[in-house]
């Protein structure tokens, strides 16, 4: 690595970026007392008490067990229904595909707070008011259209004398699909699946609607705890560390496709 | 423009074990035009690179007449590159696509605008001149790519790293008669690379043969086709290339398997030889020469080919017009006058 | 590529279809519902045309809420969109260890819950506990956005470059990888500005790729909620009060369910209008460049 001005400036960008999450790092592994007492760089009386708190209080690990439960939920259904639609926008021409398609997308536009309220009486009337289901289902609406987005662009770049041929070998849809279609677009569905995890990990409004004990989210407990007990912060740095690793974990795994993927797969 | 020294020139990539190209020394005569030809990565592409400047050799020099430019960029060099891919402009019309070299270097828009009707003139744009180059085929985006290579008048050399890759087949022997008039028109230096025979052989005064990072052979087309200096290339040059049969060289006479084949004169005794003789130069016997099994015979419309084969070697013979096989023909013999004698795959010399 | 005419592809769509008719369609019509009709509670409902549209468009309130909402937005694209841009070209060409890194670092923002992006500015800017704000009130600003309107803006735009940058670094960034060698190469032989570069190779290069970045900017910025949610709570006063917050505000807080539902209804037509130009300029730009 050669120190030059585009590392420089990449440098302190990222320095832009990683400094306040260092203080929220830095706040977490303080005490109350140390944090609301003075001004400090880096904890003076290093504790691991807020973690501690975290792991071992049902309310607070509790709204992360429920995350990451409705957060799975909603990628597999997302991919599983985007997939086959993908692929019949990116093969085929039929009644009214264009506007079905534009349609889709319009559902990526709408703003989470005009659905908050009709989803809560929805989901109310059906009785899947408080379940992982509901929020998963709720997310649904703005990830598949995304989902069909992506993958449709993955799906055109394979070229369909791959289908053909498979068919010429007698291939039944569902095998070819399964067998030799999904794996070619391996990295679609990684780029697919990173997107309906983000969107739906980061979501607080509707999560929080949706939700109020069994299946609260720790967005909702986070954003609940500051009005109830007022000021916490230790335990509540820890709570955003803590909700930062699973989204690091995950872009590590992509770290391959990000570039790609975040361009939709148009590039 | 100007004459090119590569002195001791070599280079490994980095993070590779094995030279790209390996130390070379050559001198590129001031307006000549070369070919260099060889296969998909012999580094041919490594070695237009280094001239042009996009790439600093690992080792030795390269001097523009007397001038070391090794750790020049591009720019100081003054040279013009053409891409294997059109390399063309967007946001610009054609014409526009051609001044840019031009109004880059500062050169007074009267000048500019003369030239450029005159390149466009040359590579048959003169009516696209208005249109935007984003919108035209692949062809005349080459096009473009070429003239934008050429527009400039003091360039010292011009480079091509397989330009015609894209064109039509039909339209390559028109670009390469075009460039060819350039080169005579102007006389620039051009070094032409590309894996192509025909081309090579067709644009080039010399050609470069290269192989596996190393320069086998300099010469004119003639040259290459008569006396190849290594086994390749008078296996890649040709269309079928040499036929190499192994043999024994002892007192002159070509001896292949016990059989005495040909009588030479002024060579020393090789005793692991590979004889090398073109299929042009063979004929088909009755009962002389190498006892041969015939697969196939070709019919190229002027001329036929013979594909056989002798123990292991393929042996190719080329059958001038109005000659017949007959069906007892079931042997070689080679042309003394032709045949090129062979050691650990480097040319014997003879006296 | 021509596509077949395949009317059974239908299938394939219908279980898209019938998803998100039951999470998109019944919501959508329970909000059109609400927003011609009047209640006294006890489920008895009458019509009551398009007053609650026009009590929308005449309040006050709304219009301030839009007024901001335009402004945020346009504050953050001009910054984002350029720095954006710069940083990605700024990013290593090769990919290696050192791109890897980046490309995580550069990541991480996006992947943090939107309450907790909150939560980190809600503290780093305090002037107490934060560093940016204790940094701020040492070298002499008066600086809370609890109390000022202006700082409370200044601290929610420096908080949404942070958050959102990135996905115009990573759009772009995609962009210029996508630019074989010999562009940069023939423009080197040419003799072309940095400028020229940027100019004639790397912007229409990017172009695609910014049309979305411009585009997602302004959606997600034109329906943002939660992380001014957290830091302000739409205050002080109604200083932060964005769309989002307001329908919020008027749905839940107060429940005002008809000029709710109106409003809903507005904003949504107002972002469809804004994407559908988009969507028509990137399809056909897309066409032309084939």
């Amino acid at each position: 690595m050669k120190i030059n001005r585009s590392n420089i400036i990449i440098s302190l960008y990222i320095l832009f970026l990683m400094v306040p999450i260092y203080w929220l790092l830095n706040m977490s592994l303080k005490t109350n007392q140390e944090i609301l007492s003075g001004f400090s760089l880096w904890p003076q009386d290093l504790t691991f008490d807020n973690y501690i708190t975290i792991f071992t209080d049902p309310s607070w690990y509790d709204g992360y067990i429920n995350s990451i439960t409705y957060v799975v939920m909603n990628t597999v259904i997302s991919v599983a229904v985007a997939l086959p639609a993908a692929y019949a926008f990116s093969r085929y021409r039929f009644l009214g595909d264009k506007h079905l398609f534009f349609w889709l997308l319009t559902n990526r536009m709408a703003p989470p707070a005009v659905f908050a309220l009709p989803f809560f009486q929805l989901y109310s009337s059906v009785g899947l008011f408080d379940t992982h289901i509901a929020v998963a289902l709720a997310h649904t609406l703005f990830n598949v259209p995304l989902a069909v987005w992506i993958l449709e662009g993955f799906m055109s770049g394979v070229p369909k004398e791959i289908d053909e041929t498979a068919y010429v070998d007698g291939y039944s849809f569902p095998r070819f699909f399964t067998k030799i279609f999904m794996p070619l677009i391996a990295s679609g569905i990684g780029v697919v699946a990173f997107f309906c995890f983000m969107f739906s990990w980061v979501e607080l409004l509707i999560s929080r609607t949706l939700t109020s004990v069994d299946a609260k989210s720790i967005a909702a407990t986070m954003t609940r705890t500051v009005s109830a007990s007022g000021l916490d912060w230790g335990v509540l740095a820890a709570a955003g560390v803590l909700t930062i690793i699973p989204g690091a974990l995950v872009i590590y795994f992509v770290r391959n496709h990000i570039a790609r993927g975040f361009a939709l797969g148009r590039v | 423009m100007a004459k090119i020294t590569l002195r001791k020139l070599a280079h490994t990539y980095e993070g590779s074990k094995e030279q790209a190209l390996k130390p070379l020394n050559h001198v590129w005569e001031d307006g000549a035009a070369y070919a260099l030809l060889g296969p998909s990565g012999c580094g041919k592409s490594t070695l237009l690179n280094i001239i042009s400047g996009l790439l600093e050799p690992s080792e030795g020099q390269i001097l523009f007449d007397d001038q070391d430019v090794t750790a020049s960029g591009t720019v100081e060099r003054n040279i013009a590159q053409v891409f294997q891919f059109p390399v063309v402009y967007d946001t610009m019309t054609v014409g526009e696509n051609l001044a840019f070299p031009l109004k880059n270097r500062g050169m007074d828009q009267d000048k500019i605008e003369k030239r450029v009707t005159e390149i466009a003139k040359m590579i048959d744009l003169s009516e696209q001149l208005d249109s935007r180059a984003s919108g035209l085929s692949a062809d005349l985006q080459q096009k473009i790519s070429l003239g934008r290579g050429m527009v400039r008048e003091d360039v010292n050399a011009i480079l091509f790293d397989e330009p015609l890759t894209v064109i039509d087949p039909a339209m390559k022997t028109d670009l390469r008669i075009q460039l060819k008039e350039l080169h005579h028109e102007f006389g620039h230096t051009m070094i032409y690379v590309t894996h192509d025979q025909t081309e090579a052989l067709t644009f080039a005064d010399q050609v470069v043969v290269m192989n596996q990072g190393e320069v086998l052979q300099i010469g004119t087309p003639t040259e290459l086709f008569e006396r190849p200096a290594h086994t390749f290339v008078g296996h890649f040059i040709g269309s079928p290339g040499m036929n190499i049969v192994e043999g024994k060289l002892v007192n002159n006479h070509i001896i292949i398997n016990d059989t005495l084949c040909n009588i030479l004169s002024g060579y020393d005794d090789v005793d692991n030889a590979q004889i090398g003789i073109r299929p042009e130069y063979c004929a088909l016997s009755a009962s002389e020469g190498l006892p041969i099994t015939i697969n196939r015979v070709e019919d190229l419309g002027k001329h036929k080919v013979v594909r056989a084969i002798y123990e292991k070697s393929d042996i190719n013979i080329i059958l001038r017009e109005g000659e017949e096989i007959e069906a007892d023909m079931n042997h070689v013999v080679f042309d003394s006058e032709k045949i090129g004698i062979f050691k650990n795959d480097w040319r014997v010399e003879h006296d | 590529m021509t596509k077949p005419i395949n009317q059974r592809a239908w299938f394939l769509v219908l279980p898209v279809l019938i998803l998100v008719a039951f999470s998109a369609v019944i919501p959508l019509m329970t909000v059109v519902n609400y927003a011609f009709q009047d209640s006294f509670g006890n489920n008895e409902f009458f019509w009551v045309g398009f007053e609650w549209f026009e009590e929308i468009l005449r309040s006050e309130r709304v219009h301030d809420a839009l007024g901001r909402q335009i402004l945020f937005t346009l504050i953050i694209l001009v910054i984002e969109i350029p720095l954006g841009v710069f940083v990605a070209l700024h990013m290593p060409r090769k990919s290696g260890t050192w791109t890897s890194i980046c490309l995580v670092l550069l990541a991480l923002p996006l992947l943090i819950p939107w309450n907790v992006v909150g939560t980190i500015w809600q503290i780093f800017g305090r002037v107490d506990i934060g560093l940016l704000g204790y940094i701020l009130s040492s070298l002499g600003f008066d600086y809370n956005y609890t109390q000022d309107s202006f700082d409370a803006w200044v601290t929610i735009i420096i908080m949404d470059v942070w958050h959102w940058t990135s996905l115009v670094v990573l759009l772009s960034y995609a962009g210029l990888r996508s630019i074989p060698d010999a562009y940069y190469q023939a423009a080197k032989i040419d003799q072309a500005s940095r400028w020229s570069i940027f100019r004639h190779i790397e912007l229409p290069k990017m172009k695609n790729v910014l049309l979305i970045a411009i585009l997602l900017r302004f959606m997600d910025s034109f329906m943002i909620y939660t992380e001014p949610f957290v830091v302000t709570g739409g205050g002080p006063g109604n200083a932060t009060t964005f769309l989002s917050i307001d329908l919020v505000k008027m749905a839940i807080g107060q429940f005002d369910l008809g000029p709710a539902a109106a409003f809903s209804i507005i904003y949504f037509l107002v972002i469809l209008l804004v994407c559908w130009v988009f969507y028509t300029v990137m399809m056909n730009t897309g066409k032309v460049d084939g």
